[in-house]
C-alpha cells in the first residue's frame, strides 16, 4: 500500500472511530452503508470501465432478503446480511452473464432493463409487502448474544462490516486479478490478445460488485429496520453514479467521500424541503463542469499520489 | 480556469464540511416546559400541495388558537421533507426523537413512511398524530398505543365511494385497477361495499403498474360494459391520467360517472374543472362545507401556492389542537414523560374543532368523524375559485370508519 493510501486509511479509521461521539450514529451508519454501496459500484465503473445502471437491483434485493431473513426466518443479523449478499451474488451472476456481452451504453441499458424487471418483481411479490415494504425488522442479537438494539453497539458492527468489505475491495483492485481488470478497462482487445478471457474477468468483477452491493443493502435493512421499494427503484442506481462521480471515479476513497457528501446533504437539508433536489442538481452540474475527477480525484491529481 | 476550479473545490469542501458542524449546535439544553412538534411530510414531490408547508401552517394555527403559549408553555415546530422515502423519513425521525427530544410527530403522508414512523415512535414512547397516510393498517394490525390515525384511511375511502355511491344512484360498476397489491386491495374492498349496498360489479380490467400512461383501451372497455360507474382503483399519476383521458373521450358527459378513490382537492385543482367534472370522491373535510370550515379557512390565511386547505392539512390542525388540550389537562411534564399516557388522555376527551366538528378517538387509535361523498362541479356550476365540490351524501361518523372489531388491532383484542 502506498503511503498516501495508508494515511488516507488511517484517517478513515480514525474518523469512523471518533464519529459516533460527535454525530448521530444512525446517520453515520447510513453514510457507511451508502459508502460501501458506492464503493461496490465503483469497482465496476472505476476499475473495469463498466457503467452499470442497475445496481439498485442488487442493493434492493440484498435489503429485502436480509429483512425477510431477519423478520420471517428469525435469523441472526450476521446471517441475515449474508443471506442478502448471497442473493445479490446469485442475481449478479445471472444478470452479469447476460450484460457483459455488450459494452458502453448497451451494457448500461441491459443492466437498467434487468434491474427494472427486479423492481416489477418486488412490486408484485407478496413477501416484499408491496409499497408498504417489510416493516419493523428486528435488529436481533449478533451471533445470538450481542444485543444490537442500541445504536452505539450496532454502529461498531456496521463499521466492522463496512471496513472489512472496503479492505476486501482494496485487495481485489490491487491484486493481479485487479491489474487484469484495469487492463481490460484501458484496452480490452489488447487484454484479449495477451491471452486473458476478458468475459470471465468481467463476470467475476460483476458478481463481486453485486455481492458487496447486496451486503450494503442488507446492512441498511438491519440498521433502519425496513426494506422498501425505494431501495430497488432506479433512482437508487442513479445515486450510486452520483456518489461515485462526486467523490471520484476510479479512486479507492472517492465513492465513500461522495456518499458522505450526498447523504449529509439529503439529511441536513431535509428541513429545507424542495431545495434538497435543487441543491443536489446544482452540485452535480458544478461537479461535471468544474471538477470532473471528483473531490478525491482532484485531490489525487493535485498530490500526484493515488488515493 | 485553474483559479476557478480551485475556488469551486474549496467551496464544495466547505459546503460538505458545514453540515457536519451544525449538529453540534442542535445540542441545546432540554427545557422542561417545551413541547417539540416535528411536521414530517412531502415538501417537494406529488404530495406537497396537499400536505407540505401547508400542514406546518395549520399546526402553527392550532398552537396559536390553543392559547397554551400564553400560559407559559413553549411549543416549537420544525418541519422536514421525507421525500416519500422511508429511509429518509426514518433517519429524520430517529434524530428528532433520539437526539433532539421531540415529543410529537405530525402528518407523514405515504404509507410506507408512516408505518416506519409508527414503529419508531412506539419504541420511544412518544406521540404520532398521523394525518397524511392512507393505510388502514395504522388502526389495524399495526395499531399502537402511541399513534392516532386522524383524518382518513383506505377503508373509509372504499366505504364512502363504494357504498354511498350505490345509494346515490350508481348501481353498476366497472373497475380500472392498477395491477399491484394496493390496486387489488382497493378493488376488493370497494366491490364488497358495492355488493353490500345492492349494487353490481359488471367487470374489471387490470392495468400494468407502474408505467401505464395510455388508458384509452381500458376506458373504452369500461364504456362498452355500460356500467353506470367506472371505479378507479389506482392512485397518483395513474388516477390523474385516467381522469384526463376519460374527459377526452367525453365519458362523463355521456352520463357515466368516474369514482376516484385516492383523489384530493389539490388534484381536482390541478386537473381543472373541465377535465375533472362529474368525478365522485370521498373526503372528510372540504373548506367550503359549512360556516365553521369557512371560518377555519379564513383564519388559516393565505397558503403556499394559494391553495385552499386539504383534509390532510385540516387533520394536522385538528390533531395538534386536541393534543394540546390533553397536554393542558395532564400537565406538560406528564405529557412529555409518556407519549402513551398523552394519547390515552386524548382518547378520553371528546374532540371538537371547526374542521371536523364533534368527534371521538377509539381505543385502536382511529379518530372518528363524519365523511362526505362529493361530486366535482361542472365549470358552469362553479361560482368562484376553489368552488369545486357539491355534497352528494353525508356518511355519519358511526358508519364512516371500519368497525373496531374488524380491524384486528391487538390493542383492543386484549
Amino acid at each position: 500500500m502506498p503511503n498516501s493510501q495508508r494515511i488516507a486509511l488511517v484517517v478513515l479509521i480514525a474518523l469512523i472511530a471518533i464519529g459516533p461521539f460527535f454525530f448521530f450514529p444512525v446517520f453515520l451508519m447510513k453514510v457507511l452503508c451508502f459508502a460501501l454501496y458506492a464503493s461496490a459500484f465503483n469497482l465496476l465503473l472505476g476499475y473495469v470501465g463498466l457503467l452499470s445502471f442497475g445496481h439498485a437491483a442488487y442493493f434492493g434485493m440484498g435489503s429485502y432478503l436480509s429483512a425477510h431473513a431477519a423478520k420471517v426466518w428469525g435469523l441472526t443479523p450476521e446471517l441475515a446480511i449474508l443471506t442478502g449478499g448471497l442473493t445479490s451474488m446469485a442475481l449478479g451472476a445471472a444478470f452479469g452473464f447476460l450484460a457483459i456481452r455488450r459494452q458502453g451504453i448497451y451494457f448500461a441499458m441491459i443492466t437498467l432493463a434487468l434491474a427494472q424487471m427486479v423492481y416489477f418483481f418486488c412490486v408484485q411479490a407478496p413477501f416484499t409487502g408491496g409499497e408498504d415494504g417489510i416493516q419493523a425488522v428486528p435488529r436481533g442479537y449478533l451471533f445470538g448474544v450481542l444485543d444490537l438494539r442500541s445504536d452505539f453497539t450496532l454502529y461498531w458492527v456496521v463499521a466492522a462490516i463496512v471496513l472489512a468489505c472496503f479492505l476486501f475491495l482494496y485487495r481485489i483492485v490491487h491484486s493481479p486479478f485487479g491489474q487484469v481488470l484495469k487492463a481490460i478497462r484501458d484496452n480490452e482487445p489488447r487484454a484479449t490478445s495477451l491471452g486473458y478471457r476478458t468475459d470471465s474477468y468481467k463476470l467475476i468483477a460483476f458478481v463481486l460488485s453485486a455481492t458487496i452491493a447486496g451486503i450494503a443493502g442488507g446492512t441498511k435493512a438491519i440498521v433502519f429496520q425496513i426494506a422498501t421499494l425505494t431501495d430497488v427503484n432506479w433512482p437508487m442506481s442513479g445515486e450510486a453514479v452520483l456518489m461515485t462521480l462526486v467523490g471520484g471515479i476510479g479512486t479507492m476513497f472517492g465513492p465513500a467521500t461522495g456518499a458522505l457528501v450526498i447523504v449529509t446533504m439529503q439529511n441536513e437539508l431535509a428541513e429545507f424541503g424542495a431545495w434538497v433536489t435543487v441543491i443536489q442538481g446544482a452540485i452535480f452540474v458544478a461537479c461535471v463542469l468544474a471538477f470532473r475527477r471528483g473531490i478525491i480525484g482532484e485531490l489525487q491529481a493535485k498530490l500526484r499520489k493515488p488515493l | 480556469m485553474a483559479f476557478n476550479r480551485r475556488t469551486l473545490l474549496a467551496g464544495a469542501a466547505a459546503g460538505a464540511a458545514l453540515p457536519l458542524v451544525t449538529p453540534l449546535r442542535h445540542a441545546r439544553a432540554q427545557a422542561a416546559n417545551t413541547i417539540r412538534i416535528g411536521v414530517l411530510n412531502d415538501q417537494s414531490g406529488l404530495y406537497r400541495d396537499l400536505s407540505g408547508p401547508g400542514s406546518t401552517q395549520a399546526v402553527r394555527l392550532a398552537i396559536q388558537e390553543s392559547g397554551i403559549t400564553t400560559r407559559g408553555v413553549n411549543v416549537e415546530v420544525v418541519e422536514a421533507d421525507h421525500q416519500n422515502r422511508p429511509d429518509v423519513g426514518s433517519t429524520v425521525v430517529r434524530q428528532w426523537l433520539d437526539r433532539d427530544n421531540f415529543d410529537v410527530i405530525v402528518d407523514v403522508p405515504t404509507s410506507s413512511v408512516a408505518l416506519a414512523v409508527n414503529t419508531l415512535v412506539r419504541e420511544r414512547n412518544k406521540v404520532f398524530l398521523c394525518s397524511g397516510a392512507a393505510t388502514s393498517d395504522l388502526s389495524g394490525p399495526a395499531c399502537s398505543p402511541n399513534t392516532i390515525h386522524w383524518t382518513y384511511d383506505t377503508w373509509m375511502l372504499a366505504r364512502g365511494t363504494g357504498g354511498a355511491m350505490v345509494a346515490a344512484g350508481g348501481r353498476t360498476w366497472f373497475f380500472i385497477t392498477a395491477d399491484y397489491a394496493f390496486g387489488h386491495a382497493l378493488e376488493r374492498d370497494v366491490s364488497a361495499f358495492v355488493r353490500n349496498a345492492g349494487g353490481q360489479v359488471v367487470g374489471s380490467v387490470r392495468t400494468p403498474f407502474p408505467g401505464t400512461t395510455d388508458f384509452s383501451s381500458f376506458l373504452l372497455q369500461a364504456q362498452q360494459s355500460r356500467a353506470q360507474v367506472i371505479g378507479l382503483a389506482n392512485a397518483g399519476g395513474d388516477t390523474i391520467n385516467s381522469i384526463k383521458q376519460a374527459a377526452e373521450f367525453g365519458i362523463t358527459r355521456r352520463g357515466t360517472r368516474l369514482a376516484g378513490l385516492l383523489v384530493f382537492i389539490t388534484d381536482v385543482h390541478a386537473l381543472g374543472l373541465p377535465t375533472s367534472q362529474g368525478l365522485v370522491l370521498t373526503e372528510t373535510f372540504y373548506w367550503d362545507l359549512n360556516d365553521r370550515t369557512r371560518a377555519f379557512t379564513q383564519r388559516l390565511g393565505r397558503m403556499p401556492n394559494d391553495v385552499r386547505p386539504s383534509m390532510v392539512q385540516a387533520g394536522c390542525y385538528s390533531a395538534v389542537l386536541h393534543y394540546l388540550k390533553a397536554v393542558e389537562a395532564m400537565g406538560v411534564a406528564a405529557a412529555k414523560a409518556s407519549g402513551a399516557a398523552a394519547v390515552e388522555r386524548m382518547k378520553s376527551i371528546p374532540t371538537s374543532d371547526d374542521c371536523f366538528g364533534e368527534g371521538t378517538i377509539r381505543p385502536d387509535g382511529r379518530k372518528i368523524h363524519a365523511a362526505y361523498l362529493f361530486q366535482v362541479k361542472t365549470p358552469q356550476e362553479s361560482r368562484g375559485p376553489w368552488d369545486y365540490y357539491k355534497l352528494l351524501q353525508t356518511i355519519p361518523a358511526n358508519e364512516a370508519f371500519r368497525p373496531v372489531t374488524e380491524g384486528n388491532c391487538p390493542l383492543v383484542r386484549t
